[in-house]
């Protein structure tokens, strides 16, 4: 299939070559800038513009975000979107590294979706800045301390069998990021050192920040959130009943 | 025979000799294990160190004994009732931690807080500074045996404290920003009483410098210890005054995104080029001394006003994502709030400065010896709850 798809690729430009005036090279890069241009600010063009000089069509989706520069790129792009982070736009601080989980939370057994206090979170699966695709999203902060230039970057990986190029070789610091990233998603990194536990004990199976792993004090007792609602000053309701359990 | 009896007694006495010296200096590697409990640690960072005689081999601190697990329990939660919980986080300025949380919901909700709480906000964050730095002078006096200043900390801290309790009603864990605001305005009197005390710390600083840097000995076992180089450090994600004191001129209030009232206020941000123990110390006592002037300046422009936004009753978050990271007393604090639209927070990434701050000790112990082991812990300063989160 994907060979086919890539014997595809080439022809579509060469195609459209004839009817648009542009240089043929321009047809891979062109629908590049045409999406994120809106979505970016104009502080952020030259960094994209720097980023994608070496990733090009490794980049997915960029987006700024209050402020922020995000940028999606393609899993097999991840390891090299670090390096040219790190040298192209001189970003040697690594803030973090972790995963998000965007599974919808099953509630647990007894929760009450009609207390006015408990989060209920929507029930399909949704997407945040510079979207996504499956479960699993690996994302990263790195920034440059001279500009004060900051890169977030997302990747999406195979939810069966999540599993990302490690970063330790380019911020040594990604080390024990990625191990708590290991033991709360179950996100492998490949080619780091030594995955094992940081936070939990050795033995602990589970991996307690999926959205399926169960918080067991909430599947025990109801959340008594209900007791914890602050009325506004001057507001005459009834005063909180008290936790009975 | 080739050998004579006395050639023999030689040889075999050579031999002997040369078998006694390699079993004298032929020893396996002492594994120690320093804390869960330890005074330098804080709290429970446990250590395992690999020992040469008195020289660290290797070093791999074992974290997660005070792990809370607070990104998922968080996301159980509903946003007023977050702030309760991450003010733990790091406890010792907990009133700094809650700001950049309410910070990124409010972001998200495209509301501000008036410019007066801002200033409430900027005024309470420093005086959490102030209060976490004085620990940390008197702290770090006590890791190379000068205990007096340990107990002048503790009771100038007890002023800082005392402040923070009179305005919030916490000494410790203050609760006090809502989305949109403060949960009230300052007591009558506060203003007064906290230029009084920002007196007494100036005091106490000095107080600190003659008690450590007109100690030799201080100096001795500061000065040239756990060298931690710019690159070496910002790779490993070492934030706030650690990376100042390796010679980085970086600071989230000056360089960051604007946040609080830090864009009114004109501060030195100070760096030291040395990047040893000694450095971290001094970073952190001009910036005492800084957050006390900057206490001082906004007091002196506090504008009028409320004190809380017009906000829902009931708090929901549109969807949408936000980053909002920090200068916090210990380095780089950021939230990554990302919200669904409900009324609590979907996920939570909390990024912490102390987790990033002490996984670089596998580096910088390497070689040391074991007593500046613990100077090292000290003027890296951390945060047991700030690492494990």
């Amino acid at each position: 299939m994907s060979d086919q798809q890539s014997d595809d690729a080439p022809q579509d430009p060469a195609e459209d070559a004839p009817e648009a005036p542009d240089a043929p090279e321009e047809t891979a890069a062109a629908p590049e800038p045409a999406e994120p241009a809106p979505a970016v600010l104009p502080e952020h063009e030259g960094w994209l513009a720097a980023l994608a000089a070496d990733l090009g069509d490794d980049i997915v989706e960029a987006v700024s975000n209050h402020g922020d520069l995000v940028v999606r790129v393609k899993r097999e792009a991840w390891h090299r979107a670090a390096e040219v982070a790190r040298t192209r736009l001189g970003c040697e601080y690594l803030s973090f590294i972790s995963a998000i989980d965007w599974l919808p939370r099953p509630d647990p057994p007894n929760w009450d979706p009609d207390a006015p206090s408990a989060p209920v979170q929507p029930k399909e699966m949704t997407f945040g800045a510079a979207g996504g695709e499956g479960r699993f999203q690996v994302f990263a902060c790195v920034e440059s301390t001279d500009d004060v230039t900051q890169v977030i970057l997302k990747t999406d990986v195979n939810e069966q069998n999540p599993s990302v190029a490690s970063w330790t070789d380019v911020f040594p610091g990604a080390d024990w990021h990625e191990r708590e990233c290991w033991e709360m998603y179950g996100i492998e990194f490949e080619g780091h050192p030594h995955l094992r536990h940081l936070y939990l004990p050795a033995e602990f199976e589970g991996n307690p920040g999926r959205k399926d792993f169960p918080l067991l004090s909430r599947e025990t007792k109801p959340w008594p959130g209900l007791v914890d609602v602050e009325l506004m000053p001057g507001s005459d309701e009834e005063p909180a009943e008290e936790a009975s359990a | 025979m080739s050998m004579t009896e006395e050639r023999q007694r030689a040889y075999i006495g050579k031999h002997l000799a040369e078998a006694q010296i390699n079993v004298e200096l032929h020893h396996e590697d002492m594994v120690l294990n320093i804390g869960p409990q330890h005074p330098a640690t804080h709290g429970t960072l446990r250590v395992v160190v690999k020992l040469d005689g008195e020289r660290v081999v290797a070093a791999d601190p074992v974290i997660g004994y005070m792990h809370r697990g607070y990104e998922k329990i968080v996301e159980y939660r509903s946003y007023p009732q977050v702030t309760t919980l991450i003010n733990r986080i790091d406890w010792l300025s907990s009133f700094a931690n809650e700001v950049p949380f309410i910070h990124a919901a409010e972001q998200i909700m495209g509301i501000e807080a008036p410019p007066r709480a801002q200033y409430i906000r900027t005024v309470l964050t420093e005086l959490s500074r102030i209060a976490t730095f004085i620990v940390f002078l008197g702290d770090m006096g006590a890791q190379v045996g000068a205990v007096t200043p340990v107990f002048y900390a503790f009771r100038d801290r007890e002023h800082v404290l005392n402040l923070i309790e009179a305005a919030t009603g916490g000494r410790f864990h203050p609760n006090f920003n809502r989305i949109g605001g403060l949960k009230d305005d300052l007591p009558s009197g506060w203003i007064t009483e906290t230029r009084r005390v920002m007196g007494k710390v100036f005091e106490s600083c000095d107080t600190f410098e003659n008690l450590l840097q007109g100690n030799e000995i201080f100096h001795v076992r500061t000065k040239g210890i756990g060298i931690i180089p710019a690159d070496i450090g910002k790779g490993y994600g070492v934030s706030g005054s650690n990376l100042r004191a390796s010679g980085v001129d970086w600071d989230l209030r000056r360089d960051g995104a604007p946040y609080l009232a830090y864009p009114e206020v004109d501060f030195k941000v100070w760096t030291h080029p040395g990047g040893d123990s000694f450095s971290r110390y001094w970073v952190r006592l001009q910036e005492t001394r800084e957050a006390a002037r900057i206490v001082l300046d906004l007091l002196d422009r506090l504008p009028a006003g409320p004190v809380m936004a017009k906000v829902p009753r009931i708090i929901k978050v549109p969807a949408g994502e936000s980053w909002v990271r920090v200068e916090n007393p210990l380095g780089e604090m950021g939230y990554y709030v990302i919200s669904k639209g409900a009324t609590g927070p979907f996920r939570v990434k909390i990024r912490s400065a102390s987790f990033s701050n002490v996984s670089i000790l596998p580096w910088v112990l390497k070689g040391v010896y074991v007593p500046d082991l613990i100077t090292i812990l000290a003027s890296l300063y951390f945060i047991l709850g700030d690492i494990d989160r």
